[in-house]
């Protein structure tokens, strides 16, 4: 049974108000406690590791799959590896968050380590949100790991969302890409207080005319400190796009590294860069509607992480 | 009622400007009032005062005559001050009905967002839920800056330049409103312009020119003046003024 406070943590993660419609697996403090499976998707758990195998058969079209993880004792540092076999010529969608409450001194850990098997002509919406909170001491921690390899033609969607109580991330994502598959990868991250956060993106372009969008937007505030890695291959005929955009606040950091290598003549890697204060010109608009300048500020940081 | 008393305003940048003169001005309430000038006049300078963008170095302002010279720009919004910028801030993922939508947020009337932009040229179907950032072009933002001015109720309308970059088809539309929420509020329009269009919807025009108002008057009397174009600079200035210029090419 979900106690209302799982039931709160799924609906920040997942936007659950009710178990799902679809394939579903739900992780509570290092143990599963529901599961749904569909004629199309069969979710198995792994004999040699914690986690679980999703195999989603080829052409299965409008289903969706929900993996979301709830951590709400102290003291766990719980470790999955999640394998997704996304079918030729499927179309789903991946909903996998984490949420964290943790009201004690003790530290709450997870990291997942996903890998995706996207075959050819498949299309994969893959979502992933970080939530913590709890007013305890102890630490939130959430490593995730990203693994992908998109076949032939497949189309990716990642859609990456941490704005909320997570004291300490490192995020990795790697993306390989074969011919004529395309990526688009939005991250959204907010920090505040003392929290850290790392992300570290690697695209590769390996397949004719692949082609990738990675758009990283992010705001610092407080004390926080973020830092970003970023690395574009392009090893065949390529495009690939990076825009990382962040705003700064108060007394933070924010790094960011990027670097776009090219093994192709034929490859085109452009990586945009900015880091910068909220624009006072924005501010003095919205205030010049009548908005407080706390009002303006909250309505442009909104905006930037939508 | 607006009234600026002695107004003058200077900016240190590296060294002391003053963009602004002892500006001595009254405008009355449901007047449209155009300010013209020469580039870098100060008439810009100017609605940001009248905003509370930047406080003035001297002088007052007054609205209906209580002294606002010290009030906040939210401050002055809400008591009625409305201002479209000569070039718009772009906010990356907010979409354009939002925007729209927050202007209209402290007008008691109800409107309806997407006439508001169809009353700027705008289709509302093909942008409500476009991002006001930088993928829309120069004349669409602007249009929907001013639609964000329309949107309010307001005692003082200033508009910054509204026809720069507004194609000619949608420049007859845009003058019919100015006159209609003139007429439906009362408002006070102060319109920047350098088009001799717009000159002609001004009861009264205002000639800013080396930031001291030059002249005040109606629109037949002052025209002659600006077309001879006799405030053009601060002091005599021909080409070789400047002996040592560095040379080009
Ligand atoms: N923030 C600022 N810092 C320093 N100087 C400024 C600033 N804003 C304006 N100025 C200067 O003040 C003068 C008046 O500028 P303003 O923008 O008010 O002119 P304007 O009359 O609106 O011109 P235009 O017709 O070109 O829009 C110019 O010389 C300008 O360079
Ligand atoms: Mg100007």
């Amino acid at each position: 049974m979900l106690s209302s406070l799982d039931k709160e943590m799924l609906e920040k993660v997942a936007d659950l108000h009710e178990i799902p419609q679809g394939a579903y697996n739900i992780r509570r403090n290092g143990v599963g406690v529901q599961r749904n499976t569909t004629a199309n998707i069969d979710i198995v758990t792994k004999k040699d590791k914690p986690g679980i195998d999703v195999i989603v058969k080829p052409y299965t079209t409008g289903e969706s799959v929900h993996i979301p993880v709830i951590v709400t004792e102290e003291n766990i540092t719980d470790l999955v590896y999640n394998t997704f076999e996304i079918g030729a010529y499927s179309d789903v969608l991946v909903v996998a968050g984490c949420g964290i409450h943790n009201c004690g001194d003790q530290k709450s850990q997870h990291d997942g380590i996903h890998n995706f098997f996207v075959r050819k002509g498949a299309k994969l919406k893959y979502v992933e949100k970080h939530y913590g909170q709890g007013d305890g001491r102890g630490a939130r921690v959430l490593n995730p790991k990203t693994i992908i390899e998109a076949e032939e033609g497949a189309v990716v969607e990642l859609e990456m969302v941490q704005i909320k109580g997570i004291d300490n991330t490192l995020r990795e994502t790697e993306v390989r890409l074969g011919d004529k598959a395309k990526l688009v990868l939005t991250e959204r991250l907010l920090t505040y207080l003392g929290q850290e956060a790392q992300s570290k993106i690697t695209v590769e372009l390996n397949g004719v005319d692949s082609s990738a969008q990675i758009i990283s937007r992010s705001v610092a505030q407080d004390e926080s400190r973020q830092e970003f890695y970023f690395d574009l291959v392009g090893r065949n005929r390529a495009r690939g796009h990076i825009q990382c955009d962040a705003i700064i606040m108060h007394a933070a950091q924010v790094l960011s590294t990027p670097r776009v290598s090219a093994y192709h003549s034929q490859a085109q890697l452009i990586h945009e860069a900015a880091i910068g204060r909220i624009e006072s010109e924005q501010l003095v608009k919205l205030m010049s509607l009548g908005l407080s300048e706390k009002e303006a500020e909250d309505t442009i940081l909104k905006g930037f992480l939508a | 009622m607006l009234e600026i008393q002695g107004v003058s305003l200077t900016m240190e940048e590296g060294q002391t400007a003053e963009i602004l003169r002892h500006i001595n001005l009254r405008l009355a309430e449901k007047k449209i009032y155009v300010i013209t000038g020469p580039n870098g006049g100060g008439k810009s300078s100017l609605a940001k005062v009248i905003m509370g963008v930047y406080p003035p170095s001297e002088g007052k302002i007054l609205l209906d005559g209580q002294d606002i010279t010290s009030k906040t720009i939210t401050e002055r919004a809400l008591l009625g001050l409305g201002y479209a910028f000569q070039n718009p801030p772009r906010f990356k993922g907010l979409k354009v009905k939002e925007l729209v939508k927050l202007a209209a947020s402290t007008n008691p009337d109800k409107l309806n967002i997407g006439d508001l932009l169809h009353d700027v040229g705008l289709c509302a179907q093909d942008y409500l839920d476009r991002d006001a950032d930088a993928s829309l072009s120069g004349g669409e933002m602007k249009r929907i800056e001013i639609a964000t001015v329309l949107a309010r109720k307001l005692k003082v309308a200033v508009f910054d330049e509204p026809e720069a970059g507004i194609d000619l088809w949608s420049f007859q539309r845009l003058a019919e409103t100015f006159k209609f929420i003139h007429e439906k509020y009362d408002t006070t329009i102060i319109i920047i312009s350098h088009q001799e269009r717009i000159l002609d919807l001004a009861d009264e025009i205002i000639l800013i020119a080396n930031g001291e108002v030059s002249e005040q008057s109606a629109k037949d009397k002052i025209l002659n003046k600006i077309l001879k174009n006799e405030d053009c600079c601060s002091s005599q200035c021909e080409k070789g003024v400047i002996q040592d210029a560095e040379f080009a090419g």
